[in-house]
C-alpha cells in the first residue's frame, strides 16, 4: 500500500518519538481535533510511547458524536412514516430519545447504509414513489459529496429525493473549546482531512488571536508522531505558527472545486452540537434556492427538544475537560454495545476508541 | 443436469408442498446428485455407524449474495459445517442437509448451489444423508437458506479443549485473514468495488487430521474465526482461559489487496469473517515442527506464528501495532460499520 506502509514504519516513527522525548522539557496539553486521530493514537498505541509530560486531549471531530440527539429522532421519525432512510454506517447505532436507527431499522424501516449520498440519488431514481433521504452528517470532510448530491438530483429533475442535514465546521468549534473558562489546551493538531477541503487559511486567525500554535495533521502513525513534534517544537520554542504536516494531501487553499460545490448548496448558520449547545456560525445550512432538498422543510418534522442521559458527560469529553475513563458510567453501564452517548458508539469517539483500543482499561 | 427434467425454471411453493412437484425435485436433483447408500434408503431420517466418540455441530447459512467471487452458499454450508466438526478434533463423515428456499428461486441456481454442495462434500469426504426442502413465500426468505448438520469420529489422538490452553503457549494461522468477509463486501448492494480478492472457503478437515496425527495431545485447540473474525475468537479464548493473548501486528498474515479493501472501507481485517482460516494453539516445544507441516500443506501455504498466551493481562488481548505501541484487541459489537470520513 503506497502511501500508508511508509507512514506505519516503526524506524521512523521511532526516530521521531526519540526527538519529541529529547526536546519536551514540560507539560503540554494538546487537542487533535478529528476523531480519525483519536481512533489511530489509540489503536497504534501512540499515547503510551509519548513522554508522560504530554497530555492529549481528545477533540469534538467526531461527526456522529456531535450530531444532535434530535436530529437521531427526527431520522427515525422520517423512517417511521415509510422514508427510504440513507445513511453512513456508524450514524445508526447512536441511540436517539428512545431508539436507535438500527432498531427502527428492525421495527420494519428501509434503511440502507450507503458509503457515497450520490447512491441516494439513484435510489430515488429507482424508488420514484418513495421518498428518499440522506442523512447528511458530517464535517467540511463530507459537504461537498452531500451537496453534490443535491446538486445531481436537481439536474436529473428528481423530486423524491432530499437529505437531513447536519453539517458542522471545525474553525467555530475551536474557537468555542479556546473560549471556554476551563480550556487548558496549548496546541491544536487540525484535522487533515477537513483540511484537503477548505485549505489552511481560515486557521491563521485563530493561531493569532489565541497565540497558539495549530499543525495540520494526517492520520497514520508518522503523521501523529510528526504533527505531535511539531506542535511540542514551536510550544518549547515559544513561537505560535501554523505549520502544515499533511502537505501531501493539504494545500494551502483546499479543493477549489469541492469548495464551489458547497458554497452552491449551502451557507453558513447557526448549529446545535451534541454535548456542547449551539454554537454561532459553526455549520452548513441549506440555500434558499434548495430548501425543497432539505429534508426538515420537507416533511413536517417535529421539532421537540429532547434531553441527554444525566448520567452521560459526553460534553465534557468533547471539550476535552475529561478523558473517557474519568466517566463514572465508562465500560460499567456504557458500552459500545449500550452506548449511554454517541462518543462510544462510533469508532472515532473517543469513548469507543478508549473502549476497543486502550490498554489504559485493564478491567 | 437437464433442467427440462423438472419442468419449471423457477422454484414454487409446490415444491415444497410434499406432493408429486416435491418429489419430482428430489428424485431429478437431490437423489440424483447426493445418492450413496445412506440417502438411497429414503427413509424419514438415516441410520448411520460411527466408531467411538462422536462430534456434532450444526450450522445455517444466510449469506447474500448467494454467489459471490470464490464461490457460492452451497459450498459455504458444507465447509462451514465439515470445519466446525474438523474444529473438534474430529473427522467429518456425515452431514445432513436442509434447504428453505424463498419461491422464485431460479431452477437453474437451485441446481448450481447443489452440484457445489456434491463437489465441496466430495472433496471434504463427507456423504449426505439425510435433509429437508421447504418453499416459503416470495419475501418472506432472502432467495435461500440452507441448514447442514455434520457428524464426525473425534480423533483418537485428540484432546482438544481451551482448558488445556497453558501460558507460553503458541497461536499459529493458517492463511491470509479477512478473504471471505472482504469478498462478500465488494459485492453487497450499495458497496461494490472493483478487487479480485476472492472467498477462501474452504474445508480445512485434512490438514487438521495431519496435524492430530503427528503431533496429538500437543493441540490444544482448533478455532475457525468465522464471524466475528480473528479478534473475536482470540478475545473468547482469553475469556474462556482467564489468560492474555499476546500478539503482533506485523505477524498478522493479510494479503495486499485485502488490506487495502479494508482500509478503503474503514474496516479492521481483525474482525472481518473467513471460512478458510483456522488458528491453532500449540505446546511451545512443538511450534517448529506444527509450522512447517502447515505450511507445506496446500491448505496452510502461508501459516505463521501470530501469538502467544500469557499471564500478563488476564482476560485480554493485546496486540503490539507496527510502530510498537500497544492496544487492546476487543470483541466486535454487532456488525461492523463503514465509518463515516
Amino acid at each position: 500500500m503506497k502511501y500508508l506502509s511508509e507512514y506505519r514504519n516503526l524506524e521512523a516513527t521511532k526516530k521521531i518519538l526519540d526527538e519529541i522525548h529529547k526536546i519536551t522539557t514540560r507539560e503540554w496539553n494538546i487537542m487533535e481535533i478529528c476523531g480519525g486521530q483519536t481512533h489511530s493514537l489509540v489503536k497504534n498505541g501512540i499515547l503510551e510511547l509519548l513522554p508522560e509530560k504530554i497530555r492529549m486531549i481528545h477533540g469534538p471531530g467526531c461527526p456522529v458524536c456531535v450530531t444532535p440527539l434530535n436530529l437521531i429522532d427526527k431520522a427515525i421519525e422520517l423512517l417511521e412514516k415509510g422514508v427510504i432512510m440513507c445513511s453512513f454506517g456508524d450514524m445508526i447505532r447512536v441511540p436517539g430519545s428512545k431508539k436507535s436507527l438500527l432498531e427502527a431499522k428492525a421495527l420494519g424501516g428501509d434503511l440502507r447504509i450507503l458509503y457515497s449520498p450520490i447512491e441516494a440519488v439513484s435510489i430515488a431514481k429507482e424508488n420514484p414513489n418513495k421518498e428518499v433521504v440522506f442523512f447528511a452528517v458530517g464535517f467540511e470532510t463530507t459537504a461537498p459529496a452531500n451537496a453534490l448530491s443535491v446538486l445531481h438530483a436537481e439536474k436529473e429533475g428528481i423530486s423524491n429525493y432530499s437529505i437531513l442535514a447536519s453539517h458542522v465546521l471545525v474553525p467555530p468549534a475551536m474557537e468555542a473549546i479556546l473560549d471556554d473558562q476551563f480550556c487548558t489546551i496549548d496546541a491544536f493538531l487540525a484535522a487533515g482531512h477537513v483540511c484537503a477541503i477548505m485549505g489552511i487559511q481560515e486557521y491563521y486567525p485563530l493561531v493569532f488571536k489565541y497565540k497558539i500554535p495549530i499543525v495540520v495533521t494526517g492520520f497514520e502513525p508518522l503523521d501523529l508522531v510528526q504533527g505531535i513534534y511539531m506542535s511540542i517544537k514551536q510550544l518549547e520554542e515559544g513561537q505560535y505558527k501554523l505549520e502544515n504536516q499533511y502537505s501531501r494531501i493539504v494545500k494551502e487553499f483546499g479543493n477549489k472545486a469541492a469548495i464551489e460545490v458547497i458554497q452552491k448548496v449551502f451557507e453558513v448558520g447557526n448549529r446545535e452540537w451534541r454535548g456542547i449547545g449551539e454554537i454561532p456560525n459553526s455549520g452548513y445550512v441549506i440555500k434558499e434556492a434548495y430548501r425543497k432538498y432539505d429534508a426538515e422543510t420537507k416533511f413536517n418534522i417535529s421539532n421537540i427538544k429532547v434531553p441527554e442521559n444525566a448520567s452521560c458527560i459526553a460534553g465534557e469529553i468533547l471539550r476535552g475537560i475529561k478523558k473517557p475513563h474519568e466517566c463514572n458510567e465508562f465500560g460499567k453501564t456504557c458500552k459500545p454495545a449500550n452506548p449511554l452517548g454517541a462518543p462510544m458508539v462510533s469508532s472515532e469517539g473517543a469513548c469507543a476508541a478508549y473502549y476497543h483500543f486502550s490498554t489504559h482499561l485493564t478491567d | 443436469m437437464n433442467i427440462e427434467n423438472i419442468g419449471f425454471e423457477t422454484i414454487n411453493l409446490g415444491h415444497g408442498s410434499g406432493g408429486e412437484l416435491t418429489r419430482n425435485l428430489l428424485d431429478n436433483i437431490i437423489f440424483k446428485t447426493f445418492s450413496n447408500p445412506f440417502l438411497d434408503q429414503k427413509h424419514d431420517g438415516a441410520i448411520v455407524k460411527i466408531d467411538g466418540e462422536m462430534a456434532i455441530s450444526t450450522d445455517s447459512f444466510v449469506i447474500t449474495p448467494i454467489f459471490f467471487k470464490g464461490g457460492n452458499i452451497g459450498e459455504l454450508a458444507i465447509h462451514g459445517t465439515v470445519n466446525d466438526v474438523a474444529m473438534c478434533g474430529a473427522i467429518p463423515k456425515y452431514v445432513s442437509l436442509a434447504f428453505i428456499i424463498e419461491e422464485g428461486l431460479k431452477i437453474s441456481e437451485f441446481i448450481k448451489i447443489v452440484e457445489s454442495i456434491k463437489k465441496a462434500a466430495d472433496e471434504s469426504g463427507v456423504l449426505i444423508i439425510t435433509g429437508d426442502t421447504k418453499v416459503v413465500e416470495r419475501g418472506k426468505g432472502d432467495k435461500i437458506f440452507i441448514n447442514t448438520t455434520g457428524f464426525g469420529e473425534v480423533h483418537p489422538k485428540a484432546n482438544i479443549s481451551v482448558h488445556n490452553i497453558k501460558e507460553g503457549d503458541k497461536i499459529l494461522v493458517n492463511g491470509y485473514i479477512a478473504q471471505h468477509g472482504m469478498a462478500i463486501m465488494s459485492e453487497r448492494e450499495g458497496l461494490e468495488f472493483e478487487s479480485t480478492i476472492e472467498s477462501d472457503s474452504t474445508n480445512l478437515n485434512f490438514l487438521v487430521k495431519d496435524l492430530l496425527d503427528a503431533f496429538g495431545e500437543k493441540i490444544k485447540l482448533f478455532r475457525d474465526p468465522t464471524r466475528g473474525g480473528l479478534g473475536t475468537v482470540l478475545h473468547e479464548i482469553a475469556n474462556d482461559i482467564s489468560k492474555g493473548v499476546f500478539l503482533k501486528e506485523v505477524d498478522i498474515p493479510l494479503e495486499k489487496q485485502v488490506a487495502a479493501a479494508c482500509e478503503m472501507l474503514g474496516l479492521d481485517p481483525m474482525y472481518v469473517a473467513n471460512e478458510g482460516v483456522f488458528l491453532v494453539v500449540v505446546d511451545p516445544s512443538i511450534e517448529n515442527e506444527v509450522l512447517a507441516l502447515m505450511k507445506n500443506h496446500k491448505k496452510g501455504k502461508n501459516t505463521a506464528m501470530i501469538g502467544k498466551i500469557t499471564t500478563e493481562h488476564p482476560n485480554k488481548v493485546v496486540m503490539q501495532s507496527l510502530i510498537g505501541g500497544k492496544r487492546i484487541v476487543s470483541p466486535l459489537v454487532g456488525e461492523q460499520l463503514p465509518r463515516i470520513c
